[in-house]
């Protein structure tokens, strides 16, 4: 007879104890499994949202501000667009799509209009209003992570995804909405600037931005017009929501020592907040499940091993040693614990199923990675808790079982 | 001839509120292989406490305790484990059976700490619960056997490893007058047939007229 029969003997002999202690376990389990389901799925969610929104990262030149690139005065400063491969060749995890820009007010007839200088493919990435107009195939979109939808198109690999497609003739130009209105211009049309003649090759639909009044053309063409090869005005990012969280910002700036990075709105910020305090309060759940868990196995272990006094004393008696009543408790104590965090696991999943919608708006589905984190989970939590009791029981006198001394 | 078991001294003391209990004071005692020795005095002169600490199941104060002239080494768990696993039986008043385990897996128990394979486990188990005349009853739970079934199961969980010594602890105390002789004739005849040297202690001048080493105990000490 191995201590494994031993132990599944026994938990045949107690069966209402057994399903009270492994039901502590479970409810802890499924707390911190629904609560992890909700926010997980809802983070993704809102990471979706905010790729969405479009750029969310601005890289500046050292000393400049968001209103500089916007009004794009003519001395405004420049960066090296050097920085723009520095970052596609660098292990920076998070960075979804990257938008180099080169802007300038420039004068077109006796209009000041915005110059834009982009990079086509990237800035369609960044800018889902005017994939809706269907511009240049199919749409990029972007997410956190791998995205399917990349990979059907062939960026598998997140640098190849991050690299600049030129898909945008150098003699070509973008009107926006309000400035093709100014100029009068329509698809087909020359447009002088500067001397040099592009040819519009779309007018954008309106998007109520400052995009309205732009012109686009290709950053090469654009930093040829304006004399400043190799240098642009910004870097627009969009970065994973989880990653900025996680120090995004912070490995940008180590890469880019002599530059100004700030996260675009109060949107990102808020967010990061929300996912971190729902991390919190996830983290402090945890813990209180962890000590309540790990006394209320403890105190059924107390309870069971004292009850067990005469029969761990008739074990002693006839040759077990102290190591082997130890490892018959712990044993136990893992069978609760796989027990427990297998039906905790099913139970938060379904809690989550049930309460996602209600709760957070969103359909959760059960992510398969908490399992194996609820099964070690509460396996740990019932080997801490009976560590003691086990302790304690194994060092019983071999004569517990006796009347009389 | 060469003692099995004896002791030098032998005491063991326990602190009490109420001032020192001296429950064993300078025993001293020396057994030939095959003997039935019996224990006994008035209650509290020391008969369990003399036998716990010959069987390794308590350590002496002071004193030695000889296994086959070698000095049992009573500060040493695992040594003393190692004694009662592969030396000793033991068959105690209250049958010390567990209840949620079949006759025949509470024998299976020591034999499951001896290596042999799980067929041979098996194969002795049953040799042995035939001999306590339990060949019928090996799947029947204690709470399914009378008190002198459940003392048998028990006897047959003492032979399990072929001990050199059994140390029976008032074993027919829980028994009626002729379920008693039962089990004094079976364990004399256990004596006998395979040498097994007994340790018994007993209440009953009847039982003690199974032995044939008797020690008298009182207030800790050898009175005869």
């Amino acid at each position: 007879m191995k201590i494994f029969n031993l132990v599944w003997l026994e938990l045949g002999q107690r069966k209402g104890q057994l399903v009270s202690g492994i039901l502590a376990i479970t409810l802890g389990i499924a707390v911190i499994v629904a609560i992890r389901s909700i926010s997980l799925v809802s983070e993704k969610a809102v990471a979706i949202n905010l790729d969405n929104l479009g750029a969310n990262i601005m890289v500046l030149p050292q000393g400049a501000t968001i209103d500089n690139y916007y009004s794009a005065d003519i001395d405004a400063p420049t960066i090296p667009e050097e920085y723009v491969e520095r970052i596609l060749t660098s292990s920076l995890q998070g960075v979804d799509n990257l938008s180099p820009k080169l802007t300038r007010r420039v004068d077109i007839g006796d209009q000041k209009f915005v110059l834009t200088g982009i990079i086509p493919a990237n800035e369609l990435a960044s800018k889902p209003l005017w994939q809706s107009a269907g511009l240049f195939g199919a749409e990029l979109a972007a997410s956190c992570g791998e995205n399917p939808q990349n990979e059907s198109l062939g960026y598998k690999d997140e640098k190849l995804q991050r690299k600049s497609i030129d898909s945008l003739s150098m003699a070509d130009c973008l009107l926006g909405y309000s400035a093709a209105q100014k100029l009068g211009l329509k698809e087909g049309d020359a447009l002088t600037i500067m001397g040099n003649e592009l040819k519009v090759s779309k007018v954008l639909t309106e998007t109520g931005t400052i995009d309205d009044d732009r012109v686009f053309a290709h950053l090469k063409t654009v930093q040829n017009i304006l004399g400043i090869q190799g240098q642009i005005s910004a870097i627009e990012i969009m970065g994973c929501c989880n990653a900025i969280s996680d120090g995004l910002l912070g490995q940008l700036r180590n890469i880019l020592p002599d530059t100004r990075i700030t996260t675009i709105g109060q949107i990102v910020s808020t967010q990061i907040k929300t996912n971190q305090l729902m991390n919190q309060i996830s983290l402090i759940i945890l813990i209180i499940i962890l000590i309540v868990g790990g006394i209320s196995i403890g105190n059924y272990m107390w309870a069971n091993v004292n009850e067990r006094k005469k029969e761990i004393g008739i074990l002693r008696m006839i040759g077990f040693h102290k190591s082997s009543i130890y490892s018959m408790l712990l044993i136990k104590a893992v069978f609760m614990g796989l027990v427990g965090g297998l039906a905790g696991y099913i139970a938060g999943a379904l809690i989550a199923w049930f309460l996602g919608p209600t709760l957070a708006g969103i359909n959760v589905v059960p992510i398969p990675l908490l399992l194996l984190y609820s099964v070690l989970l509460a396996a740990g939590i019932a080997v801490v808790g009976s560590l003691l009791p086990a302790y304690f029981a194994s060092r019983f006198e071999p004569y517990s079982n006796m009347q009389e001394i | 001839m060469t003692p099995i078991l004896s002791t030098s001294a032998l005491s063991k003391h326990y602190f009490h509120r109420d001032g020192l209990i001296m429950a064993l004071n300078d025993i001293s005692i020396s057994v030939t292989e095959g003997s039935f020795v019996t224990i006994t005095g008035p209650s509290g002169s020391g008969k369990t406490t003399l036998l716990m600490a010959l069987s390794g199941l308590i350590r002496p104060t002071s004193g030695k305790i000889y296994f086959k002239e070698q000095i049992l080494d009573t500060d040493n768990d695992r040594a003393l484990v190692e004694f009662r696993k592969k030396y000793t039986g033991f068959i105690m008043q209250n049958f010390s059976l567990i209840p949620y385990m079949t006759a025949m897996q509470n024998v299976l128990l020591p034999l499951s700490l001896n290596g042999l394979s799980a067929e041979n486990q098996k194969l002795r188990a049953v040799e042995l619960l035939d001999l306590a005349g339990l060949g019928n009853r090996m799947n029947h739970y204690p709470r399914e056997l009378s008190a002198g079934q459940q003392q048998r199961v028990a006897i047959a969980r003492a032979l399990a490893n072929k001990p050199a010594i059994i140390f029976a602890d008032e074993p027919t105390g829980n028994l009626d007058p002729q379920l008693s002789v039962e089990i004094l004739n079976l364990l004399k005849d256990i004596n006998e047939k395979n040498r097994i040297t007994i340790f018994m202690v007993t209440h009953s001048p009847a039982a003690s007229a199974y032995g044939n080493v008797a020690i008298r105990l009182n207030n800790g000490q050898i009175i005869n």
